[in-house]
């Protein structure tokens, strides 16, 4: 764990003097600025900062977790030849990569809220938009990471990394729709909880969506998760699915790494 | 004391290492060398556990390294390639490996005089020019004083100042009873700087022994000619 600790400061030193989480932070700070400056009603502006988060977030996550490691394997290399074992080097940089962007997202998206006082008028809401843009960093770069460890080509593993974020957040709900229109005579509801399960930036909506009425307008299945889960027991359900989503990539990606051949 | 059993390395479909056998003796420098792609690379990375070998152990001062990693504390590695995080410093990385490493030994006044490093230290690596890094490697190497130092073709790219005070160094931690193994294309580096050598080719370990025997067998004066008349031998 002191090995862990050590790397971790380095990673997230190294990683804020990239200057993307800088950017990346001003970038959540503007849009939300930009929505209390436009418009006064909380509600709405928390609708439009979640479609992006779920968006956005995935999307930088696993783009910047792939160039970060591909970037990072000549540290890894020099580290891999001093007395380190594998696992804290890697817990080290997976934490030193996701702590920082989480961070960035945190600041940049609360700095508005505080700036405007309206963490209060919602706070129920702005917590869980938080957690929600907090988990779906640390998901999406356990799966850059997973990306990476496996494919050495840097340009395949970035082609694959953006094709894995369009098929979760624009493909998957295509598919889901199809499923409902082909098999509209039979009972889906359960499908459907099972199908979201299995996409992240769904979970993500969905955890959302059930703090405020508003789930038909943001997909079928949204919709379908509010009315079975909107109960303190679906948070905790996608709330657990969203933590495997991140454990489970993390778990296989450190098991390739230890037998990875630098 | 480095005992390497039956090492084999397959990547993919691709033989590099087919079973070495090979021990290291303590104090003496060993060279291995042998034409591209000959494996001395992914020995050396072997060694240092970089590569996990498809087949065999190794063995550092009579323990099994497999799965661990305090061993290294005895070793300085200096890589073909110096590549480093772009945005840190030499000093950063240092005091990290400082941390890192159990023995709080380390010195490099010296050595930073004598390659001009002191300013370079402070930038980050991404402004330094591949020599210096590659200074930066010999530092990380020998500073710590290691009883066992590794040098993968560590003076490609040093200019000659810098390389012939490298060579000094190596023959000051000769001196010290330093186990040094030090792979080299340029076999008079090889002739003035190592005792043992070990020829590779294609995975396989075609020679060992001393330089000295080497030379009386093949009744040369110059390494480079022993080299080649025992690479002929292996291709007919």
């Amino acid at each position: 764990m002191k090995l862990v600790k050590k790397i971790l400061l380095y990673e997230i030193h190294n990683t804020i003097r990239s200057k993307w989480v800088i950017l990346y932070t001003f970038f959540f700070f503007l849009v939300g600025y930009g929505l209390f400056t436009f418009s006064g009603d909380v509600n709405k502006a928390y609708i439009s900062l979640m479609n992006i988060i779920i968006i956005v977030i995935p999307l930088v996550s696993i783009i910047f977790g792939s160039i970060y490691f591909y970037n990072s394997r000549e540290f890894i290399e020099m580290m891999l030849s001093q007395p380190i074992d594998r696992k804290s080097l890697y817990i080290g940089i997976f934490l030193g990569t996701a702590i920082p962007l989480s961070a960035g997202f945190g600041i940049g998206f609360s700095l508005p809220f505080i700036l405007f006082g309206k963490v209060s008028e919602q706070i129920e809401g702005f917590f869980l938009l938080l957690l929600i843009g907090i988990l779906l960093t640390f998901v999406f770069i356990a799966l850059s990471f997973l990306i990476s460890v496996k494919q050495d080509d840097k340009s395949k593993g970035l082609g694959l990394a953006i094709l894995i974020w369009l098929i979760l957040a624009v493909v998957y709900d295509g598919i889901v729709l199809l499923v409902i229109y082909y098999f509209q005579d039979y009972p889906l509801e359960n499908a459907m909880i099972v199908l979201s399960a299995f996409n992240p930036i769904d979970l993500g909506r969905i955890l959302f969506l059930m703090k405020f009425d508003i789930a038909a307008l943001m997909g079928y299945t949204g919709a379908v998760f509010q009315r079975f889960f909107g109960s303190p027991l679906g948070v905790i359900v996608s709330i657990i699915c969203l933590l495997a989503w991140i454990v489970i990539p993390f778990f296989l990606s450190h098991r390739f790494f230890k037998k990875k051949d630098f | 004391m480095i005992t390497v059993k039956n090492i084999a390395k397959d990547f993919g479909k691709n033989k590099v290492l087919k079973g070495i056998n090979l021990t290291i003796d303590e104090g003496k420098v060993t060279a291995i060398v042998g034409p591209n792609g000959s494996g001395k690379t992914t020995l050396i990375k072997t060694i240092l556990g970089l590569v996990r070998p498809t087949a065999g152990t190794i063995e550092v001062d009579g323990a099994e390294v497999k799965d661990d990693y305090l061993y290294r504390n005895k070793i300085g590695y200096m890589p073909q390639i110096a590549r480093y995080p772009e945005n840190l410093t030499g000093s950063e990385i240092i005091s990290l490996i400082k941390s890192i490493r159990e023995s709080s030994f380390y010195s490099d006044e010296e050595m930073r005089a004598s390659f001009k490093l002191d300013r370079e230290m402070e930038k980050p690596f991404k402004n330094l020019s591949g020599g210096t890094k590659q200074k930066i490697s010999a530092l990380i190497a020998f500073a710590f004083n290691p009883k066992i130092i590794i040098l993968d073709e560590p003076t490609a790219g040093l200019d000659p100042i810098s390389s012939s005070y490298f060579k000094d160094l190596v023959l000051k931690q000769k001196g010290q009873k330093k186990t040094i193994i030090l792979t080299s294309h340029l076999m008079n580096e090889v002739q003035e700087l190592s005792e043992e050598i070990v020829f590779l080719l294609e995975g396989e370990i075609k020679f060992k022994g001393s330089v000295k025997s080497l030379l009386e067998d093949k009744k040369e004066t110059k390494l480079e000619r022993a080299i080649a008349e025992l690479m002929n031998q292996s291709n007919n």
